[in-house]
């Protein structure tokens, strides 16, 4: 679950809180929306947005530590580099006056974010045999580090020995069935479109070339 | 009527008018070996090594080497067989291979990176398959053996990493060039956490590999006693040299290693890790890289030597494409020519004339298709 989910919710839940109160002098317990994590507050406390950034901190802590695997992204991209989205800043209040041109500093943070986390979860997908589903062991990036030699740009584009022309998630299929021996993606799943994403990514800068050898 | 077919007879009498005619030449040091040489040639030896040349190169070190060839199979990277058995039938194959070659080399060198991650089983199984090969086996280290255990089980098997011998008048040596500099205690990794971190080839967490101060001291004093004129090949598993630093194509501290190498006429860096066709010449050095029994990796996308001559793209759909083992022929001089058996292609060697001529002659077949 994304952070920014979490936060949303605890900042509903935070309102909600006095909803759990049994009587007036029972200290107040704030509900994580997970449903478990809680914290008790005193209820008299000035409500205040420090007050308020101390409940959510103490939230976030306690389910940051059950759940360490939270930190995905930013534990992905310490262990393999993946090329960042564009980052659109020079979109951000600059319009005509239409309304599709409206760009804050919040939307451009958000693309980036969103696009970034799909290429970060392609990586995990690429480099973890077990999530290819590979029964061998053997991973994407044991031929391709970094996605290198993918030359993702270089499709759609006839392979004789698949005697059709082949799109990028029909050579991602043909590799996880052949070298990795897995079982292939169906081209609309979470891991197949996270691959693309990632394989893409590392290719950003590179001049389309449909059809190259 | 073409020249192009010399006779074995008009060879032989160019190449003796061309030895007496440099013979004016030759400084007294020289002449006496020449001398020797005649003697020895004279009593038959001569004959049995330098068949067809009379070259004064070639005749003045004829009284103390002969040329010879030696074969490697490289990174074979084994899980468990019944895990893998894709793996264990390429090293197989290539251990086929180097018992088939005629003549026979004098001796195989493994390259490091028999086990994928440095399990015992990996191990004992590369170990048990060695044994099949029927010339004498020159073994070294790599990564993915030795951050499991660092290198306990590897050692019971084949002995120390570090070590040199002499053979046909050159000096080997072999090194333990892929240490890490702690990055797992920081971090609280378990072993197979760390092995799993230094099997990735695009995982920045770990630390680049280098040789280390007290192996290049004892490289100084392995060395020393080696006179400057005596060929000397090195092996290492990373290149001995800084080609991309990102993957471990690198070593940290090459220059140093470089350094200690300069006092030799001619040195020659074999190594392992970089699974393609790689050639480099720095100074008196040449290197060449090996080719590996389980896949082959990229070409990285900067910092390849100038002399390199890229293997085309391998076939992504015929798993052998691009993998091999091969071989050297050590000349008389010690130069060596390396040859790369790349499976399903024609074998491609890359000679020291090649590199002596900064890539203008005996320039090797180039690829069609690159690297991307």
């Amino acid at each position: 679950m994304k952070r920014s989910q979490i936060l949303f919710g605890l900042a509903v839940l935070v309102l909600a809180g006095g909803a759990l109160q049994a009587n007036a002098d029972d200290p107040m317990v704030v509900q994580l929306c997970d449903g478990k994590t809680t914290t008790t507050v005193d209820k008299n406390a000035p409500k205040t947005k420090e007050n308020g950034q101390k409940i959510a901190a103490d939230l976030m802590a306690q389910w940051q530590r059950s759940h360490p695997e939270a930190n995905w992204i930013a534990t992905e991209r310490e262990k393999h580099a993946i090329v960042e989205p564009a980052d659109n800043k020079d979109v951000v209040g600059r319009t005509q006056g239409q309304s599709y041109g409206q760009v804050t500093d919040r939307d451009v943070l958000t693309w980036q974010r969103e696009t970034l986390a799909m290429a970060v979860h392609g990586s995990t997908v690429f480099h973890s045999g077990d999530q290819l589903g590979s029964t061998i062991a053997v991973s994407c990036d044991m031929c391709h580090p970094d996605a290198a030699n993918t030359h993702a740009e270089t499709y759609p584009k006839f392979q004789p020995q698949l005697g059709r022309v082949a799109l990028l998630r029909d050579m991602i299929n043909w590799c996880i069935e052949h070298p990795v021996r897995g079982t292939k993606l169906e081209p609309d799943s979470p891991n197949m479109r996270a691959l693309e994403a990632y394989i893409m990514a590392q290719r950003k800068g590179t001049a389309m070339n449909y059809g190259a050898r | 009527m073409s020249r192009k077919f010399t006779s074995i007879e008009t060879k032989h009498y160019e190449e003796r008018d061309a030895l007496f005619a440099a013979l004016p030449k030759l400084g007294r040091r020289d002449f006496l070996k020449v001398s020797a040489a005649a003697v020895a040639a004279a009593a038959g030896s001569g004959v049995r090594f330098f068949p067809t040349s009379f070259q004064p190169v070639t005749v003045a070190n004829a009284a103390t080497r002969e040329p010879f060839t030696f074969a490697y199979v490289s990174d074979s990277h084994l899980y468990r067989k019944d895990l893998n058995d894709r793996f264990v039938r390429s090293i197989l194959r290539a251990v086929d291979d180097v018992n088939h070659l005629d003549p026979k080399p004098d001796f195989i060198l493994y390259g490091g990176d028999l086990a994928q991650l440095g399990k015992r089983e990996e191990l004992d199984l590369g170990a048990e398959i060695l044994k099949n090969v029927q010339q004498p086996i020159r073994m070294m280290v790599g990564e993915h053996d030795w951050f499991l255990d660092m290198g306990a089980r590897w050692r019971e098997l084949f002995g120390e990493p570090t070590y040199s011998f002499d053979h046909k008048g050159v000096h080997f040596v072999v090194l333990m060039s892929v240490n890490e500099k702690d990055f797992w205690t920081p971090r609280g990794m378990t072993p197979e956490q760390r092995m799993g971190t230094v099997a990735g080839l695009d995982n920045g967490i770990q630390s680049r590999f280098e040789v280390g101060a007290p192996q290049r001291e004892w490289l100084t004093n392995d060395l020393a006693k080696v006179s400057a004129d005596t060929p000397v090949i090195v092996f290492s598993h990373s290149p001995l040299y800084k080609y991309y630093k990102n993957w471990n194509f690198w070593t940290e501290d090459a220059d140093e290693v470089q350094a200690i190498l300069k006092k030799f006429d001619h040195v020659t860096v074999i190594h392992g890790h970089t699974h393609q066709m790689l050639t480099n010449r720095i100074g008196n050095i040449d290197f060449h890289g090996l080719l590996s029994t389980a896949w082959p990796w990229p070409y990285a996308p900067e910092g390849l030597p100038k002399l390199t001559v890229q293997m085309s793209r391998p076939d992504p759909f015929n798993p052998n494409d691009g993998c091999g083992d091969g071989s050297a022929a050590v000349s008389a001089d010690g130069l060596v020519d390396k040859v790369y058996n790349l499976w399903n292609r024609n074998p491609i060697e890359v000679t020291s004339g090649y590199l002596a001529s900064n890539g203008v002659k005996s320039v090797p077949a180039m690829p069609n298709m690159k690297s991307f």
